[in-house]
């Protein structure tokens, strides 16, 4: 038995993952028009394949991925790109980005699959099928994964605690989908030459923990072991999931393989599975509707489904007043229900003022500590809310503050109800806009000093040219002129000569 | 637009207050029992005066009137104030030091939350200061002597000598202190009718029940246990020590724990979040300096009772203590880098 770590705070919100659990993931229908970000994670660069106008095979990259963190994005099915165009994103940013419009037309046409081998194929070449299939972190942060795979490691977590209140997308999943979620794991473990593999499952999902112990029996894999996690949240933080397993700590600004360790969602696994053994591109995500619905639970929804699509499969009850994409400790209220489905998008929860009554008027801080004993990073808060309040940034960074992780125990449990992780988003959004400035100051400076540099080098050398022709003018015409003498002299020579003779 | 997380716990800075309110009880009816009904009436002077006075300021500095009135942190102080008096103060200067507490130390300092210092010990620091003698009348325990007590608080005809009676601890420190007794601590604790079994008569009942309010606060998870287990701990082992090295001239760790403001300290005010730090280690070392300085004033000083004063000087001292207890962030080395 493996020995467990307690990673340290956290809380114990109401789970409420019964409601939308029951029932078996079903299809979404196809929508007849798709909205297709191509911009599918924060990091990563496209480069857009297709025009408006033209037809799109199920699966065929109309974006390749550009530049390192790049990845392709996919048509989800096959029919026409009536457009391009710049749309909303569900993001809290609520940016706008290009989008690929496709018109369905119902056949569901595939373009060639080439099913690989992973045990029989070079890595670099494992690794390259997995960013052109457009696989990014599921969990909810979009990371490109083929990055995270560029290392090698001992232990490999597979993420399946799913600690957000409400969301069970990664649950059915794993009741569902076993099979396949082990097959991705160990292809990932070979890949990046795991010795053994975790898979991590908070306790209050027994089913999905059983489905996945049977599928590993099934393969026989040596060193996989499915473990039971204690329910509290973010025990699915990957820090958080990674301690608990393993007992290492990874701070802010290191990463899993520094400690010979890398984590991945149990969808991210599903979805490198379908790629490298049926080379199916991630086009399909599974979404929890939980919340104030009449028919929870979770849809496998192609991306770039309208959100509204999807919220009449749950049918939203009547006093529902906002959705939040993600989950109530960290998600963000939708400003659109129009906007399409991402690889994000991984719970569409639907909220009530019964359900989830308001919060109630903010008080100043008493410095009771509540926030400190859930802290699962062991900061401050309140302090780091003092600082940031204040706009006292650089001592904000001096008590860690890019060290939080924006899970909001501090602010769950907030006896003064202070948006707390609004602070502390506000006072990291500031230091890195005034980062970029400095950046760009000195760029600014250094363009400037450096064109200084070059218009008194120019001049210089405009100079050192200057003098240098004038000086062989002058040698020249000094010269010219000593031949103009010369032949005068001769010149006059001859005459006489003739003269004389 | 209201941001992540969309869920909260339902606690409020009130119900902690109200919690607060409700742990003090079981003293208070230990101190009804023992010294009559007049410290009730000293509540309900104090909490007035605490209502009005922040109702004032809450107005004055342009603050949600209502919103803050019914957070209970006045009454807190107020009822602290009254439990640290002797309850036969005159009315007005019970009037007095909550003016001082909410007013000056309070709101003077930004309202709720940002008071450097303890409000109720403000303001008994001031007022043993300002009328040491009204503040060293303390009533006889176990004599039904409401009607006198009324009348201390509420007439300028104070004929006390019938009803007072001086504390343990300034009995014990008289009688010490004065070469011509030649006394025991043993002989003292057991002769004279101030003392009760293990502290003062009566007082050592109120102390227990304080002690009952205090563990039911650290079961609610208001207070955590590092403040009172380092306060008593630290002055028991300091009494006991001295004690036991000089038993004629220094009192045991019983005595020192059941008496004055020792366990209220402890539990309710050494507690103060405000005011106290807030690392777990800090608070540590926060309530050891309390519990020392108390011991050193109470042994050596000019008042009876060093609580109040003990309290102040430390939190002085918060700033710098939680600077220099930050636990360990996850993932960082002990001494890392800032």
């Amino acid at each position: 038995m493996l020995e467990l770590f307690a990673f340290p705070g956290g809380v114990k919100p109401d789970s409420h993952k019964e409601e939308s659990a029951r029932t078996p993931i079903v299809p979404a229908p196809l929508p007849p028009l798709l909205v297709v970000p191509f911009r599918q994670s924060a990091t990563g660069g496209v480069d857009i394949r297709v025009q408006a106008g033209e037809q799109v095979l199920k699966g065929q990259c109309i974006g390749s991925a550009e530049g390192p963190f790049g990845t392709c994005v996919h048509a989800p099915t096959s029919g026409k790109v009536v457009a391009i165009e710049s749309r909303t994103l569900p993001h809290p940013s609520a940016l706008a980005a290009p989008c690929a419009i496709i018109e369905a037309d119902g056949t569901e046409t595939w373009r060639e699959r080439v099913p690989l081998d992973p045990y029989a194929t070079d890595p670099a070449q494992l690794r390259a099928r997995i960013r052109e299939a457009g696989i990014v972190g599921l969990g909810g942060a979009v990371f490109p994964s083929h990055v995270k795979m560029n290392a090698r490691i001992d232990t490999l977590v597979i993420n399946g605690a799913e600690c957000e209140p409400w969301i069970t997308c990664d649950d059915r999943l794993m009741r569902e989908r076993a099979p396949t979620i082990v097959a991705g794991a160990a292809i990932i473990a070979h890949l990046m030459g795991a010795k053994r593999i975790l898979i991590g499952i908070e306790d209050n999902k027994p089913d999905a923990a059983a489905a996945m112990r049977a599928a590993v029996a099934a393969v026989g894999q040596g060193e996989m072991q499915v473990i039971s996690v204690p329910t509290r949240y973010p025990a699915g933080g990957e820090k958080q999931l990674i301690r608990v397993l393993t007992g290492i700590e990874i701070p802010y600004g290191k990463l899993g393989p520094d400690f010979g360790v890398q984590c991945f969602n149990v969808g991210t696994a599903h979805a490198v599975a379908r790629a490298v053994l049926h080379d199916e591109p991630l086009i399909t995500r599974v979404v929890t509707l939980a919340g104030n619905y009449v028919r929870p639970g979770n849809v496998e929804a192609p991306i770039g489904t309208p959100i509204d699509a999807l919220l009449a499969l749950g049918e939203p009850k009547a006093d529902t007043d906002r959705i939040v994409m993600g989950g109530p400790m960290m998600g963000f209220v939708l400003p659109d229900t129009s906007l399409p489905v991402v690889k994000a998008t991984n719970c569409l929860l639907a909220m009530s003022p019964t359900l989830f009554p308001p919060s109630p008027p903010e008080m100043p801080c008493i410095r009771c500590g509540a926030c400190t004993r859930v802290c699962p990073m062991v900061l401050q808060p309140h302090e780091l809310y003092w600082h940031a309040r204040a706009k006292n940034f650089g001592k904000a960074q001096e008590y860690h503050l890019f060290d939080c992780i924006e899970c909001g125990c501090c602010a769950y449990v907030c006896p003064a109800h202070i948006p707390l992780v609004d602070y502390y988003r506000f006072a990291k959004a500031e230091i890195r806009a005034r980062e970029r400035e400095k950046a760009a100051a000195d760029r600014a400076r250094e363009r400037y000093e450096f064109r200084k540099f070059r218009e008194e080098r120019d001049k210089a050398e405009k100079a050192a040219r200057l003098a240098a022709k004038a000086a062989e003018t002058k040698a020249k015409l000094a010269q010219e002129g000593a031949e103009a003498v010369i032949a005068a002299a001769q010149s006059r020579a001859h005459a006489e000569e003739k003269d004389s003779s | 637009m209201a941001y992540a997380p969309h869920i909260s716990q339902p606690v409020s800075v009130r119900a902690v207050m109200l919690k607060v309110l409700a742990a003090l009880v079981p003293g208070i009816v230990a101190y009804v029992w023992f010294f009559g009904p007049a410290i009730l009436v000293q509540i309900a002077i104090a909490s007035l005066t605490a209502l009005a006075a922040e109702a004032l300021m809450l107005r004055l500095r342009g603050k949600p009137v209502l919103l803050f009135v019914t957070d209970g942190s006045a009454l807190v102080t107020a009822w602290l104030v009254a439990l640290t008096f002797p309850p036969i103060v005159p009315w007005w200067l019970t009037v007095t030091a909550i003016l001082i507490a909410i007013v000056i130390a309070k709101h003077l300092y930004g309202g709720l939350g940002q008071n450097p210092f303890n409000p109720a010990m403000v303001a008994f620091c001031a007022m043993i200061v300002a009328y040491p003698q009204l503040m060293s009348q303390w009533p006889r325990a176990e004599m039904n002597t409401f009607e006198p007590m009324l009348r201390a608080i509420f007439s300028s005809d104070r004929q006390l000598d019938a009803i007072v009676m001086a504390t343990p601890l300034d009995a014990l420190r008289t009688i010490l202190r004065d070469p011509e007794q030649r006394a025991t601590i043993a002989g003292i604790l057991g002769s004279h009718a101030t003392f009760g079994n293990i502290g003062g008569r009566g007082w050592e009942w109120v102390a227990a029940g304080y002690l009952v309010g205090g563990l039911w606060l650290l079961q609610q998870r208001v207070i955590t246990w590092h403040v009172p287990v380092a306060f008593a701990v630290t002055l028991a082992v300091i009494a006991t020590g001295f004690n036991i090295a000089n038993p004629e001239r220094f009192v045991g760790a019983n005595f020192h724990l059941f008496t004055g403001g020792a366990m209220l300290g402890a539990f309710f005010i050494a507690t103060d979040p405000v005011s106290g730090s807030t690392t777990p280690l800090g608070k540590i070392i926060f309530a050891a300096g309390a519990a020392l300085l108390t011991w050193i004033i109470r042994s050596f000083g000019a008042y009876p009772d060093g609580m109040a004063f003990a309290i102040l000087l430390m939190n002085l001292f918060v700033p710098l203590i939680d600077m220099h207890t930050q636990p360990r962030v996850f993932g960082h080395r002990r001494k890392s880098e800032t």
